[in-house]
């Protein structure tokens, strides 16, 4: 194990993080704001993907695709809200999770129905469709920089809206205390509009920006959003400083896991149990991070309220 | 968790849920004549399939209805009973008298030990913690090179019972299930009834006040943590019975969700809510899917309805088109 | 719902359970989430059979009734049961993936139904385990690898990186490779199943000191590894070699990014003999897009069961003689020279095979060498039937 492939993992681990990050962003808002959850908010990621399938397809840009899904991602996510996210929000959880559930099953089934059942991609935007050098005999494809700088753009855009503007105010009133945002006579429903909205389109721009590097295929949500969970879970509930952190985090522990977990298993035991019992554990690495992190801090690395 | 109306208030009148559990018994009962006119092996297969996810979402709601735990990783507990048994089987040991105490003392260990960590924590906490340990197990049954790992392993014989062949019949793995269904029913109903259920109520709905009248939440919980896995690892043997195959995803974090859908979908903390919700489930997914292969087109939407207008789950719909007792 | 109308309809005619004059076969293949398409693939193969037959099998009436596992072993078994017991079907043809064959095996086979498989083909039922009612159509899984392996040492690549999905199969195509290759495996990397990043494996390939990659990564899996695979600039000084990841289903999303990557297998749709280009006009006439293996031996598994049922003259209750006439094999296989072998699996010609653009712009896999000829497992001595 050299230092360089360390450093390789570290960066590639970065990376992964950052798509967490996109994708954890809206979840944890929603979910904090609104105490809302929102197990659709990885099918929202999926109709992003396909969006820039679709748009690709109609536009031959992937810039165009790309502008012309978040406005279409945002209004997706609307009628979802409209539809039936909004009559859930006075519920229990467990109301939302069955009909964020059938949500799931619906979307997931009618991509299907409408893009037929094979994995589908994107290519990346022509300008970006080149590669440097990273070390010697192995490159680094450009736009996984540029997926890294817009997602660290979209953390420092969403600390910027959070901490310096009205909205921002009031997401973060109504995270610690949603009663006392009511009784200012804030028009919660409203807020809550823009708070869903505003994820859905988060979630729409990280299936966007994934669909050139992942396969776009359905239920590819299914599993992203169970991590995205994990992030915010880690990071504490309507936080996005702690969503960013975990994000990383997870997306370290998981890279890193995968290459150190066997390799250090081999110094200890034959390379075949090796093989048989590491990857098992480097799978179960990031859940064992959260139940540590849930057994010290309950309420999360950074956690935005007191208790609820 | 926002708190619902009590749930004892649901059985104001004691006897129609006696009536609902009767018929569905009933049915139940008689599935084995129907077959022989129509269905044959399949119907009883399907049902034994419904019985067995009843028991396990029965369960599964003493912990979420009763107890006000969301366990996102109940499915685990089958898993572990199912790979008891199929394990225990592939290494020559058929008979279900010791298969069975090793699935229970299996199950309840790990229902000890990851239950005395997740119970530290409540609400979303807990559900995700939950998540976490369903999925080590998951991810250490996918390792097992030597019992098929992801593949799952088929088993070439059925359990022995006590000496006879009686569990290598469809009819007798059917009869032990109904009955263990049945035994599961009456017994969760009168744990929930019992001074240890009535505390367990109260400290859902307010854990201070019962921890200020000198009860430990902890161990009230933790007890019905053990109870629930053990119960759902029972249903897993007969799961691995029945089948006479075992996977790891059995114990798939999706199949954990479905069973709280089961639940929530039936009415929660209700006497037949999670029997109602699994045999619907089971119900509405054959029949649909017997109908077209894009059943989720129309099973989603159903899900979404029953959510938005069925406050209280199927079982509170009942109470309601029967009116106002 | 149907169960009930054709139980009903033949309870009403007197004809009492499966009438004689007519074939049913029930299909239990995936079609349901990511792995869709192979399932998919089979379905249209097997349909498009029936449609040159007339619908019939041997000259009898067929009716086939297609049913999706979903990828959980719970629901596979319960549409067995439905198919075995209730419709009370003569063939059940199925399944894509191994652990859905395991999840069905026991009841279809236990109820005396002919079971084929149109693709999964898995050790465990090749050798101890093997059955007189289970046939494969496919090939033993870890053939294609073999194959591969063989191909390897014949090329003369000193050093192999292996990478699959942490699986049983997974592991026995690893195993496979190393059967027929004597290099250096200079390292083996196992992913989790539907692993989305590859960037942690290709930093391990490119810091190796590896000539060529062998991978088994199938599906989406496939799409995803190949292209960012090709993104790092590994295509061009490692050469990429591999199963199941560059086929007719992942080829569409692939595309270039696959160009030059070769494979191993039993067939490609370019295939020289007649009937097979016969096939693959037909059928991307029918149904839009090219076929590939999946749909090929879907489409055997059809003509297998039309050349048994012939055999019989349509009477069917006489499982010895049905038996012995799919043993027989008499029927032209898309691949040419068709055999069983004593375990029920095939008999068959392996051929290098690699990815190239058709005149047409599509993508496909290409015939090359032939790298075994009339190849068996190696699991069928022991099996004894």
């Amino acid at each position: 194990m050299s230092t360089t492939l360390i450093l390789i993992q570290i960066l590639n681990g970065l990376q992964l993080g950052v798509i967490l990050f996109l994708i954890a962003a809206g979840l944890t808002l929603v979910f904090g704001v609104m105490g809302f959850i929102n197990l659709a908010h990885g099918v929202q990621y999926m109709l992003g993907a396909y969006l820039a399938v679709a748009l690709y397809g109609l536009t031959g840009s992937f810039l165009a695709a790309l502008v012309l899904a978040l406005p279409l991602a945002l209004l997706l996510g609307l009628v979802l809200e409209f539809l039936v996210f909004r009559h859930l929000y006075d519920r229990d959880h467990l109301s939302q999770v069955l009909a964020t559930f059938g949500v799931i099953l619906f979307l997931n089934q009618l991509m299907k129905v409408i893009f037929g059942p094979a994995s589908l991609s994107v290519p990346p935007p022509a300008f970006l469709d080149f590669s440097f050098t990273l070390v010697d005999g192995l490159l680094y494809p450009a736009y996984r920089v540029a997926l890294i700088v817009a997602g660290l753009l979209v953390a420092v855009g969403l600390w910027l809206v959070i901490t310096r503007t009205r909205v921002g105010m009031l997401i973060r009133a109504g995270a610690t205390n949603p009663d006392m945002v009511s009784a200012l006579g804030v028009n919660v429903r409203r807020l809550f509009l823009v708070v869903f909205g505003f994820g859905a389109m988060l979630a729409g721009f990280a299936g966007v920006m994934a669909a050139p590097i992942f396969s776009v295929e359905p239920g590819m949500g299914d599993n992203l959003l169970i991590v995205a969970f994990v992030v915010i879970i880690i990071g504490g509930a309507g936080s996005i400083r702690g969503a960013f952190v975990a994000a990383l985090l997870v997306g370290l522990v998981d890279t890193l896991g995968r290459t150190l977990v066997t390799d250090g298993l081999r110094l200890i035991m034959d390379p075949s149990s090796a093989n048989q019992i590491g990857p098992a554990i480097a799978s179960m690495l990031i859940y064992v991070l959260m139940a540590l992190v849930l057994f010290w801090r309950p309420e999360g690395l950074f956690a935005a309220k007191v208790s609820r | 968790m926002t708190s619902q109306a009590d749930p004892q208030a649901t059985t104001a009148s004691p006897r129609a849920p006696l009536v609902i559990a009767g018929l569905l018994f009933a049915v139940l009962a008689a599935i084995p004549l129907l077959s022989e006119l129509w269905g044959g092996a399949w119907l009883t297969s399907l049902a034994v399939r419904a019985m067995i996810l009843a028991i396990v979402a029965i369960s599964l709601d003493l912990l979420m209805g009763h107890g006000g735990m969301v366990s996102f990783g109940h499915s685990a507990f089958v898993a572990i009973g199912a790979y008891a048994c199929g394990i225990m089987l592939t290494e020559g040991v058929y008979e279900m008298a010791l298969i069975l105490p090793v699935a229970i003392a299996a199950a309840g260990l790990f229902a000890l030990a990851s239950g005395a960590i997740c119970l530290r924590t409540s609400g979303v906490s807990f559900i995700m913690i939950t998540l976490a340990f369903g999925q080590m197990v998951y991810f250490a049954l996918g390792s097992l090179a030597q019992y098929g790992a992801d593949d799952g392993l088929t088993l070439w014989s059925g359990p022995d019972f006590l000496g006879t062949r009686w569990l290598n019949s469809d009819m007798g793995v059917y009869i032990t299930v109904f009955a263990v269904l049945l035994g599961t029913w009456a017994l969760v109903h009168r744990i929930v009834q019992s001074r240890f259920g009535r505390v367990l109520r109260a400290a859902r709905q307010n854990p201070t006040r019962v921890a200020s009248m000198g009860y430990s939440v902890f161990r009230y919980r933790l007890t019905a943590y053990v109870i629930a896995g053990i119960i759902a690892a029972i249903a897993g043997v007969l799961w691995a019975t029945h089948a006479a195959f075992v996977s790891p995803s059995l114990g798939a974090w999706q199949r954990s969700g479905d069973l709280i859908v089961m639940v929530v979908l039936g009415g929660m903390a209700t006497r037949n809510g999670a029997l109602v919700g699994a045999l619907f489930f089971i119900l509405i997914e054959e029949t649909l899917s017997a109908i077209t292969h894009d059943w989720r087109l129309i099973f989603g939407p159903l899900l979404v309805l029953i959510a938005l207008y069925a406050r209280g789950g199927l079982v509170g719909l009942l109470d309601r088109i029967r009116g106002p007792a | 719902m149907k169960k009930l109308g054709t139980t009903l309809a033949a309870g009403l005619m007197g004809l009492g359970t499966s009438a004689a004059a007519e074939v049913e076969v029930g299909m239990i293949v995936t079609l349901s989430g990511p792995p869709a398409a192979l399932g998919q693939q089979a379905v249209d193969g097997f349909k498009l059979a029936l449609d040159e037959l007339d619908g019939k099998l041997g000259g009898e009436e067929a009716t086939l009734i297609v049913e999706d596992d979903e990828l959980k072993p719970e629901v596979a078994l319960g549409k067995a049961n439905a198919l075995v017991e209730s419709e009370e079907v003569d063939f059940v043809v199925g399944t894509i993936f191994s652990n859905m064959l395991q999840a069905i095996f026991r009841p279809v086979v236990e109820s005396e139904t002919f079971l084929i498989s149109p693709n999964a083909g898995p050790s465990t039922f090749a050798g101890r385990n093997c059955n007189p009612h289970f046939f494969v159509t496919s090939y033993q899984n870890n053939q294609n690898a073999e194959v591969m392996g063989a191909h390897a040492q014949a090329a003369g690549y000193e050093k192999v990186f292996m990478i699959a999905p942490n699986y049983q199969a997974g592991r026995d195509n690893m195993e496979g490779f190393r059967m027929h290759y004597e290099g250096e495996i200079v390292d083996e990397v196992y992913v989790p199943l539907g692993h989305q990043d590859y960037s942690a494996e290709i930093a391990r390939i490119a810091t190796s000191e590896a000539d060529a990659v062998f991978a088994f990564t199938p599906g989406g899996m496939g799409v995803r590894f190949v292209r960012q695979f090709r993104d790092a600039g590994l295509a061009d000084r490692i050469q990429f070699m591999s199963v199941f990841t560059t086929d007719e289903t992942t080829l569409p999303a692939q595309k270039d990014a696959a160009e030059g990557f070769i494979a191993a297998g039993n067939w490609a749709p370019d295939a020289e003999n007649e009937a097979s280009q016969a096939f693959v006009a037909a059928f991307e006439e029918k149904y839009g897009y090219v076929p590939g293996g999946y749909a090929m031996q879907a489409y055997d598994a059809a003509m297998l069961i039309d050349s048994a049922v012939a055999a019989v003259g349509g009477d069917l209750s006489d499982k010895d003689a049905v038996r012995a006439a799919l043993e027989a094999a008499d029927f032209t296989s898309l691949r040419g020279d068709f055999t069983f072998n004593t375990n029920h699996y095939p008999k068959q010609d392996f051929y290098q095979l690699s990815v190239k653009q058709r005149e047409d712009g599509a993508w496909i896999t290409s015939m090359g060498d032939l790298v075994f000829e009339n190849y068996g497992d190696s699991f069928a001595e022991e099996c004894s039937m």
